[in-house]
């Protein structure tokens, strides 16, 4: 089949006798007719503003998106199914590998849901380390949204103010755990490893320091005309839509739900800290980027608040079944050595059920549910993801508008392909 | 227990298993025919108004003798109240249920993750395809308790078959035929893509 033409009269500007310009006709000639028929093209799976390995197929008409086709699983590791083969403890490490931006939450998701399922209360020390955990994590993964979505719309100052933070905040989580991505900080019933002695007082001068930059990005992006002009009215949901597509986390609130797992089912007794649940108005990547923007300084105040008031005391709860003696004992101490093998050769076994928590990770709701049947291994292991379920709204929000903007819409969901294909 | 299964049974009768508490959230066993019913029902009653759902997914047991669940999360926003609705199928039998995403567009993805790793059908849904694993996967579905962990065919054919495929093959028909650009195409890739063969190699001559 040939593909439909338009006919386009060729000419060239000449100049007459008398100085006057003239058309010199070249006669007709035959073009395609980019307008009459739709393109396909196809954007990833490399492909930077695609923000990992995700890959989109896009009908165009024009420069229109009429329809998006998204194809994941390209790093699909099979997670769950790894799950189902290891003792609980051993699930951890796996974690910090989904939502690779935030490792130190989803260590806390899982160790959460693991302990419900056991029974087990944590420490008031431990609570505390988790939400500092959790709302360190949040501040990273948004200064990686915030820096790749403004690079992605052509501003690229806040990026490199944005990994600058970030960078303080891995260095304090290198500290802590020895490790800036697969932190693995939590176990059941407990924390790896205790703060050290200078992480305290670091942490607090990031506080201090950091609304500074949040205002430096405030005042270069907030009314900056281009950035205004990318991101208002672009990829809008409404409050119902965003419900019905089970959208969670700053995308559900940026479309005016205010719903936040941490005051509406509080975990890590988040209903005694003082901060706001951050609401947007309008539902577009504008909004998006003003509740991300201002759900850091919210971190920030609950870290603040968590700083004042750690306890002293243990990490571990006092249960030997659950958590492993010290090495010096278990090398010294015939009880502690036979927990030691029990643990480390049988495992923790949980009793028969199944518990689901959510928490309010950084890119939504992270929900883990544990199945059990009384061994050590999960039956079952689920990650909800978040960045899944929010990616799957994207053909609805992007149909309609400019490929450009597409890029735009899908930097506003923040998604991360470790978590979205798991 | 979650008052919502006392208004369950007296609406569905029959249709509504037995209820459970576990971990503090209240699980309720639903018949597979009433499904939809009852999801709707939830959904839309006053002083029930489960409108979100929260999560799509399935459990196989290690003991064969339990039948595959249908695990489906949901969450009144307003009230702040959850409840957990699970649909029995039994593992040898018909593994078909159907799709809720006539009501909850967020169902979507989740049903077809479900499809992908525990080959469970959802009637009605609208584009029901594989979604984490390409779509000529062909050794079963993973997640199910007889899919041995590293795959149903040895590692060589596994790298054979990923060498093998065709860049062309990872577009789905459907996506080639709504571009003009489809009846260009070779008649051979054109017999192929139809086919929806992938992973042979090329004659070597």
């Amino acid at each position: 089949m040939s593909k439909r033409t338009v006919e386009v009269e060729l000419a060239t500007p000449g100049v007459g006798p008398r100085g006057e310009t003239l058309r010199v006709p070249l006669g007709v000639a035959q073009q395609p007719d980019l307008a009459a028929e739709h393109m396909l093209i196809n954007i990833g799976p490399q492909h930077p503003a695609t923000h990992g390995v995700l890959r989109l197929v896009v009908e165009l008409d024009g420069e229109t998106v009429v329809r998006v086709i998204p194809h994941l699983g390209y790093l699909h590791s099979g997670f769950e199914k790894l799950g189902e083969y290891r003792h609980y403890n051993q699930i951890i490490p796996l974690t910090d590998r989904t939502d690779y931006l935030s490792p130190m939450a989803n260590n806390v998701g899982f160790a959460l849901a693991a302990e419900q399922l056991m029974g087990i209360a944590i420490t008031p020390r431990c609570t505390v380390l988790r939400v500092i955990a959790c709302e360190m994590s949040r501040i990273i993964s948004h200064m990686v949204w915030l820096g790749t979505t403004s690079i992605d719309l052509g501003a690229f100052t806040p990026f490199l103010w944005a990994f600058q933070e970030r960078e303080r905040i891995y260095n304090l989580q290198e500290m802590w755990t020895g490790a800036r991505l697969t932190t693995s900080v939590t176990r059941v019933g407990g924390m790896m490893a205790d703060v050290p002695d200078d992480f305290v007082a670091g942490l607090r001068h990031f506080t201090q320091t950091f609304p500074k930059t949040l205002s430096e990005i405030d005042r270069v992006l907030t009314r900056n005309a281009v950035w205004v002009g990318r991101t208002q009215g672009v990829g809008v949901l409404t409050a119902a839509e965003a419900i019905n597509h089970s959208l969670s986390g700053p995308m559900l609130r940026a479309s005016g739900v205010a719903y936040d797992v941490r005051k509406d089912k509080p975990y890590l007794d988040y209903e005694t800290y003082d901060f706001d649940v951050v609401v947007g108005e309008h539902g577009d990547v504008y909004d998006r980027y003003l509740v991300r923007l201002e759900e850091c300084s919210q971190s920030n105040r609950i870290l603040q608040q968590a700083l004042d008031r750690l306890p002293d005391g243990p990490i571990n709860i006092a249960d030997p079944r659950v958590i492993l003696p010290p090495k010096s004992r278990a090398m010294n101490d015939m009880e502690a050595m036979i927990y030691h093998f029990k643990q480390v050769m049988e495992g923790v076994k949980a009793p028969v059920g199944e518990a689901y928590v959510g928490i309010e990770n950084p890119k939504g709701e992270l929900g883990t549910y544990l199945v059990s049947d009384g061994t050590a291994k999960p039956v079952r292991w689920r990650i909800r993801p978040p960045s899944f379920i929010n990616l799957s709204a994207l053909p609805h929000m992007a149909a309609g508008h400019l490929l450009s903007d597409l890029i735009a819409i899908n930097a506003s969901v923040d998604i991360v392909m470790g978590e979205v294909d798991r | 227990m979650n008052p919502s299964v006392d208004a369950l049974r007296a609406t569905f009768g029959n249709a509504i298993g037995r209820a459970l508490e576990s971990c503090g959230d209240t699980i309720v066993y639903v018949g597979r025919d009433a499904l939809l019913d009852v999801m709707a029902w939830l959904r839309d009653t006053p002083g029930h108004t489960y409108d979100y759902l929260v999560d799509v997914t399935a459990v196989e047991y290690r003991d064969r003798e339990r039948p595959l669940e249908v695990v489906y999360g949901l969450r009144s926003l307003s009230r702040r109240a959850d409840l957990r609705v699970k649909v029995e199928l039994d593992s040898q039998g018909d593994l078909t249920v159907d799709s809720v995403v006539p009501l909850w567009r967020g169902a979507d993805w989740l049903e077809r993750e479900v499809y992908d790793m525990f080959g469970i059908t959802f009637r009605g849904h609208p584009d029901l395809r594989r979604i984490l694993m390409w779509e000529t996967y062909a050794e079963g579905y993973p997640l199910r308790k007889d899919f041995p962990l590293r795959g149903r065919f040895s590692r060589a054919e596994q790298v054979r078959q990923a060498l093998a495929a065709s860049p062309e093959a990872h577009y789905s028909l459907e996506e080639l035929s709504i571009a003009d650009a489809y009846e260009e195409l070779p008649a051979d890739m054109k017999e192929r893509l139809r086919r929806g063969t992938r992973g042979e190699l090329p004659d070597s001559e």
